[in-house]
């Protein structure tokens, strides 16, 4: 039985490697060149396209597995994430993706940059994006290495070790040679397929209650143990202050974090205008919205069908609820219905993945070949040689996430994803709003903006208990933890805004007004825009 | 086409002002926004042409720009408050008023439930709302800047 759970797995797996590379080489074939196909994809997308792909870029395995496991184990706490991830939306829409649009031409730091000294703040905002796009990176990678252990059954060390590997080399081979283009369509067919997939899950377990959604509650407390105490919050984050201040720090990183990431920043860049940009938004906030309502009805479907307990001893995190609840739904342990929907949702777990690793590599190669090494070189090389160095980029950065994803496998993906969010709430969202809305804002406010969250964001996290002081940190054995929460939003984040307002109202220059009124009159009505 | 498909746009089609987006480059646009245009006679103005920094500082003090930045500002900075206010109200009630949100309301739904169900609702109404609002208050005035600007910033060097 185990034995066709895999043989059937690997064959999607193969199916849906076989697809994704063929799209990188047709897409490829086609390619000219230029520096506006590689990280755009020749901004020609529509919203409709756009809209699936930054789905499929935001909507990762953590989500898919992880929220409906926390559901499952911890009942409403669960939900929590599903609103913040989902709220969070709002801040990109309303504050973000236009003006994004309209500034910038491929990376957040050009945004920042229009209106600054040039060199400083490239410097500084590429650091802080290559920063969160390779702890983003690394929590995928290790989610990707245990999952794909837990689904095929060999949770030997060897298994983990080469699933990473091998998702790291397909990320580079998708943005090396695919570009923006190959990895759009990527993210479009896995948002297809895992709306899919989490639709059919849904409607099944509707269906066997009936479409009854008061019986599908009171049978999840039942089977949880809890009882009513299931369906409020508290469960997981109610004990002492500390837990309850961390689960705040963590909502206030969840709904800032995201118009700071700059894979999603990037993807505003794909279509021509900042109209396109808005309604590509609204279509992903529809699809997001309706996959986290189905993550609730999935995790709370979980704890019914196949109870609380279960979910634990297969996985003390809760990630394997989704499959077991497909294995359940098919029709338990043996069936072919329950082998089916367990291997068609591994698979969707695995493309969920691949596609996600494959739009943060390419986000974070632009920073480096367009930020970075622009602001470093010397004037007067072709753009060509742009690309170049980005599609080298990619296998560099492909190389430090597989080497990092293997040293920090036994790392919870949860954390590092929340540690990812509160990297970039801390130093990428105040440099963006102080520069998009704020008249008097600085080169030097600028970069201590970014430089005064990065800091402390990051220090702070190696003084938490995560890393030293509990028996469940990095280093159980040694104790240098001086900052109770897990989650250093709360106090970074408010820190970056500080250094921001610090460095631009100590600045010796004035602020250029001439830039400012450019700046703004592109922002809002989109002239000159690239 | 796909471009036509936006949930929003379904029904107000006329209300479209991108619809009818000529090529880039049209060339007799001068007037329809309201900023008076620098060099309106084009090569044919004696003396030097402004620079592009005055344009954008002339385009920056015009009334039809300030009116679409105080439609968008008037929009978005209550929206803002509000959706982060009921965001942060909720997130602290889940952490410190637990008695109170496993209050029942209907059978097995409580005010969590419902709380946590009702941020899902009015960020798709508020989505719903701030794109009714950009493309009918906003995207008409904007597009006709954006053309103005081009037009005047056309071979400058830009």
């Amino acid at each position: 039985m185990k034995g066709d759970h895999q043989t059937l797995a690997l064959l999607l797996f193969s199916a849906f490697i076989a697809v994704t590379l063929f799209i990188t080489t047709w897409v490829g074939r086609n390619r000219q060149g230029s520096a506006e196909e590689f990280y755009v994809g020749g901004r020609l997308f529509s919203p409709i396209e756009n809209g699936f792909a930054i789905a499929g870029d935001y909507m990762s395995a953590a989500s898919f597995l992880g929220i409906s496991g926390l559901i499952a184990l911890f009942g409403y706490d669960g939900m929590l994430y599903s609103v913040g991830f989902l709220v969070a939306w709002l801040v990109v829409l309303l504050l973000v993706a236009e003006l994004v649009r309209n500034c910038g031409r491929f990376t957040l730091a050009d945004v920042v940059a229009a209106r600054m000294a040039e060199r400083p703040v490239r410097t500084a905002v590429g650091t802080s994006s290559v920063t969160v796009s390779v702890l983003y990176l690394v929590a995928q990678m290790v989610g990707a290495g245990s999952l794909v252990a837990l689904l095929l059954g060999g949770t030997s060390d060897a298994a983990r070790s080469w699933t990473v590997v091998g998702v790291g080399a397909l990320m580079v081979i998708y943005v090396s040679f695919g570009g923006m283009r190959a990895t759009t369509w990527i993210q479009i067919v896995k948002a297809v397929l895992l709306m899919a997939g989490a639709l059919a899950l849904t409607v099944l377990v509707l269906v066997h209650f009936h479409g009854n959604i008061n019986s599908l509650l009171n049978t999840a407390a039942e089977r949880s143990g809890h009882g009513k105490d299931f369906l409020a919050p508290g469960l997981r984050y109610g004990g002492d202050w500390t837990s309850r201040f961390d689960f705040i720090s963590l909502g206030v990183a969840l709904v800032l974090g995201t118009a700071g990431l700059p894979h999603i920043l990037s993807r505003f860049y794909t279509v021509p205008t900042a109209r396109a940009a808005r309604r590509s938004v609204v279509w992903s906030i529809g699809l997001i919205g309706s996959f986290y309502l189905m993550t609730i009805v999935l995790g709370f479907g979980a704890a019914a069908l196949v109870g609380s307990s279960e979910v634990r001893a297969s996985n003390a995190a809760g990630n394997t609820a989704i499959p077991l609840l497909a294995l359940d739904l098919g029709g338990g342990e043996g069936s072919t219905g329950g082998t089916i929907l367990f291997a068609v949702v591994a698979a969707i777990a695995f493309a969920t993945i691949l596609a996600v690793v494959a739009g943060i590599t390419l986000a974070s190669s632009a920073s480096v070949a367009h930020d970075l090494y622009a602001s470093l070189r010397r004037p007067g090389r072709k753009k060509r040689s742009e690309v170049a160095v980005a599609r080298t980029a990619a296998a560099g950065i492909g190389a430090v996430a597989i080497g990092l994803g293997l040293l920090a496998q036994d790392l919870n993906v949860a954390f590092l994803v929340g540690l990812a969010f509160a990297v970039a709430a801390s130093a990428n969202l105040p440099v963006l709003l102080y520069s998009l809305f704020w008249r008097n804002f600085t080169t030097r406010g600028a970069v201590w903006a970014v430089y005064g969250g990065l800091v402390p964001a990051v220090v702070l996290v190696l003084v938490s208990p995560v890393v030293s002081g509990s028996p469940t940190s990095l280093f159980p054995g040694v104790d240098f933890q001086l900052f109770p929460l897990e989650n250093p939003g709360l106090v970074s984040i408010p820190l970056g805004f500080l250094a921001g307002w610090i460095g631009t109202v100590t600045s010796p220059e004035p602020p250029d007004e001439a830039k400012h009124a450019e700046a703004e009159v592109r922002a809002l009505t989109g002239a000159g825009a690239a | 086409m796909e471009k036509e498909a936006g949930p929003e746009t379904a029904g107000v089609r006329l209300d479209d002002p991108w619809d009818d987006v000529p090529a880039p480059g049209r060339g007799d646009q001068d007037g329809t926004g309201g900023v008076a245009p620098l060099d309106a006679s084009g090569a044919a103005a004696p003396g030097p042409r402004p620079s592009a920094a005055d344009i954008y500082l002339e385009v920056h003090r015009s009334d039809a720009f300030r009116e679409v930045r105080r439609r968008y500002r008037r929009f978005v900075a209550p929206a803002a408050l509000a959706f982060l206010l009921w965001y942060l109200a909720y997130v602290v009630a889940a952490t410190t008023a637990p008695a109170l949100m496993a209050r029942p309301v209907a059978g097995a739904v409580n005010v969590a439930m419902v709380a946590g169900l009702g941020q899902f609702l009015t960020t798709f109404l508020l989505t719903w709302a701030y794109a009714r609002h950009a493309r009918l208050r906003r995207d008409r005035a904007a597009l006709d800047l954006r053309w103005d600007t081009q037009e005047m910033t056309r071979g400058l060097g830009r």
